[in-house]
């Protein structure tokens, strides 16, 4: 069954219920918290703010707030001026922390979609003259996308629903509408002209090199959020099922450099994981093993570095979920040399004897897939509206249900594949009758097997073109099969010019060596 | 709402392949996009993203899907391969949908022609002609994917497996291989009338590009100063 994503979903919580919660009362270090942060934000101390966020607001949350929300934005107004955008922005805060340590109710869900609409309006027309840290403009892309997700579990849940519930959804049919998500997603993209901008950071632009920041004394909230969307959108598209179109929105972003996205984890690491999984969806299985290697390698040497961040524990989730991946992947398509040393080593820790397993392509093997598809997979959507006609069932896992049985439905084309290749690794060459006789099929069930093991070995790439991912191959000459092993090639040109520089520069140390 | 949702008459001035760029989460445009579905079947076209789009709007509003464009839109994707078109258009369509008859007997083509059983899908289709008569260019297409997954796997392939593979024989298989003798480069060979397929890098390893010892200019530039 798909794991649960970071927070609990238990029923419906109460609103002010919880150990006498009075949504007025403002404790001192609450109001001296927002006082700051008003000014910080006044003042475009992006810094200040980011410490705030991450460290004050977190400590905070731990100390006073950790089973009851944060004081209304009703309380907390006076000591900002009232400030209309402080405002949207602390009531974004305030539901993610909701989300985080409480249940939403279903009004609740609903207010948070309308200050969501608020906040992006006014960013959307331009008015906003902030400097935001980009760790906070992701959060809110990546809460936007998590809360949507959220509801559309929530409201296909409908068995239990109570009366109220029900009219109430029926009511504000508009609340997290599919449409108005994407809509937004689109337009942050659309206004903000991100995708122009980052084409022509050659030539004029400076996005890249200042981190999405603007230095001239304008606002990088726009941009940025057009930026993250971009991210936002390639996610909503993989929970829909659509993984063309979520690789299509993904483009203007180099994954192979470096870029705004890499400057914050969370959204470094979801960019890849859903890369990875529409790759993996779409049979690139060597792209997806590419990817997943390169950001393994990179949260086992960094993730050090994050312990204390409020993003730990989804980090080390997503880690495990690609190692999951990863494996499924190198299981339906073995490589030797993709993997770097210390991924593989992991991988063998967690996966190796699950691996073995899958390669065998029998009842055991498909549960395995199954187990780790369904633990690394996106928690998919079902985004239309529900009717509401009696009974009332709960249809929340359909979406899961439809992806897991095309996937295993592929991993079932695929099994007779391995069998192949192993009679492949032996011979050098062979002839149809006598590997028919071994795999014990009749001749022309062996042509539909090699013919097939060559159409899922070699994929259609983004151009059209096709590209081997064979680590063994063939061709066969009427009725004899020669076997191919593609060797790892020795790149003597990369070795000669490194060991060229290197003499380079001992010869010039030597001559920099005065003697006595 | 970060879209305005335009007039009909202002919409018909844009292309479809516009519409699906610039506007894709509109539920206006799902009229255009079922034609354009039949557009692409009358004059042999293909546009995965307009069909991918169409796909998402059903998606979206349940109510309104007509399941002879889904169908249509599963044939010209079948029409595609090898690409996984096939498969992408399944992810967005409900398992409901797919249990009908008509989508069952797709299901069950599409799973031929991933597995090299050309003869098993040739049989099968003549028993569902209705579902491609009306699809222009289906057999040639067909055709055409067989011939390229033979030219992975063979350098010289027997005819009867080609005659089987493309569903054909006597005087139309022979003029299928003379056509391909003028666009595509086969071979005949005169002894056993098998065919030689045309060199590439899959049937013939030789010919794989040796990319391992491309050291590039820029790399070899970077020591000229030590060489100089």
């Amino acid at each position: 069954m798909a794991a649960n994503y970071e927070y609990e979903e238990a029923a419906a919580g109460e609103e002010g219920e919880s150990g006498g919660y009075d949504p007025n009362y403002v404790a001192d270090s609450v109001k001296s918290f927002v006082v700051h942060m008003y000014r910080h934000i006044r003042e475009k101390n992006v810094y200040e703010i980011h410490q705030m966020c991450e460290t004050s607001f977190q400590s905070l949350s731990e100390r006073l707030f950790k089973e009851t929300p944060w004081p209304s934005v009703e309380a907390i107004a006076p000591y900002v001026d009232n400030d209309h955008v402080f405002c949207l922005l602390y009531r974004e805060m305030w539901f993610r922390h909701l989300y985080a340590r409480l249940s939403p109710t279903l009004k609740q869900r609903i207010d948070s979609y309308d200050n969501y609409c608020s906040l992006f309006q006014v960013v959307l027309h331009g008015v906003v003259n902030m400097q935001l840290p980009n760790q906070w403009l992701w959060d809110m892309v990546d809460e936007f996308v998590y809360q949507f997700q959220s509801f559309c579990q929530f409201r296909a849940k409908l068995k239990n629903k109570t009366e109220q519930e029900v009219a109430l959804l029926r009511q504000h049919d508009k609340a997290w509408n599919v449409y108005g998500v994407l809509n937004f997603l689109q337009a942050l993209v659309e206004k903000s002209s991100i995708v122009q901008i980052l084409e022509q950071e050659e030539d004029k632009e400076h996005f890249t090199s200042t981190d999405g920041y603007d230095y001239s004394g304008g606002s990088n909230v726009l941009k940025v959020l057009g930026y993250f969307s971009i991210v936002g959108l390639l996610r909503v598209h993989c929970l829909l099922g659509d993984y063309h179109t979520a690789l299509k929105w993904l483009q203007p972003i180099d994954i192979s450099q470096q870029g705004v996205y890499t400057s914050v984890i969370g959204c470094h690491i979801a960019t890849i994981y859903h890369y990875g999984f529409a790759n993996l969806m779409l049979r690139r299985y060597v792209d997806a093993v590419r990817e997943f290697n390169k950001i393994l390698l990179y949260i086992f040497k960094t993730k050090q570095y994050h312990q204390k961040s409020p993003q730990y524990e989804q980090i080390l989730k997503k880690n495990e979920q690609m190692y999951a991946l990863l494996a499924v992947s190198l299981s339906l398509c073995p490589q030797t040399k993709l993997v770097d040393d210390s991924v593989n080593s992991q991988l063998r820790e967690k996966y190796g004897e699950k691996m073995m397993r899958m390669q065998r392509f029998d009842d055991e093997a498909f549960g395995i897939y199954d187990e780790l598809f369904s633990y690394a997979c996106p928690k998919f959507i079902t985004p239309s509206a529900p009717s509401f006609e009696e009974p009332l069932v709960n249809y929340n896992q359909d979406a899961y249900r439809l992806q897991l049985k095309m996937f295993l439905y592929e991993v079932k084309q695929q099994q007779l594949l391995s069998g192949v290749r192993t009679f492949l690794k032996v011979y050098s060459s062979i002839s149809l009758a006598k590997l028919a006789k071994y795999m014990e099929v009749d001749e022309s069930t062996l042509r539909t097997i090699l013919l097939t093991y060559k159409h899922k070995t070699h994929s259609v790439d983004s151009n059209g073109g096709i590209i081997s991912n064979a680590d063994i191959d063939f061709y066969m000459n009427n009725d004899m099969i020669y076997v191919v092993e593609s060797k790892p090639v020795k790149r003597y040109g990369d070795f000669f010019l490194r060991q060229i520089a290197k003499l380079e520069g001992v010869i010039n140390d030597m001559d920099r060596v005065k003697l006595e | 709402m970060g879209k305005e949702i335009e007039s009909p008459q202002e919409q018909s001035s844009y292309t479809v392949e516009q519409l699906v760029a610039v506007n894709p989460f509109n539920p206006e445009i799902l009229p255009d996009l079922e034609n354009h579905v039949n557009e692409q079947v009358t004059s042999q076209t293909y546009s995965l993203e307009a069909n991918l789009c169409l796909l998402r709007l059903y998606q979206f509003e349940p109510e309104r899907m007509n399941t002879h464009i889904v169908a249509q839109i599963l044939v010209k994707a079948l029409m595609a391969m090898p690409t996984p078109d096939f498969s992408l258009c399944l992810f967005l369509i409900p398992e409901r949908v797919q249990m009908e008859e008509q989508f069952k007997a797709l299901i069950v083509l599409s799973h031929y022609l991933e597995t090299g059983r050309f003869q098993q899908f040739w049989d099968e289709a003549a028993k569902n002609r209705h579902i491609f008569e009306a699809v222009p260019g289906f057999e040639q297409a067909i055709q055409a994917y067989a011939s390229h997954l033979l030219s992975l796997s063979y350098q010289k392939v027997p005819r009867s497996v080609l005659a089987e593979a493309v569903n054909m024989d006597g005087a139309s298989l022979e003029k299928f291989i003379e056509q391909q003798v003028t666009n595509s480069g086969w071979i005949v060979e005169k002894e056993d009338g098998s065919i030689v397929l045309p060199q590439n890098e899959f049937n013939h390893p030789e010919l794989k590009k040796n990319t391992g010892e491309n050291v590039p200019l820029e790399h070899i530039a970077r020591i000229f100063p030590i060489l100089g």
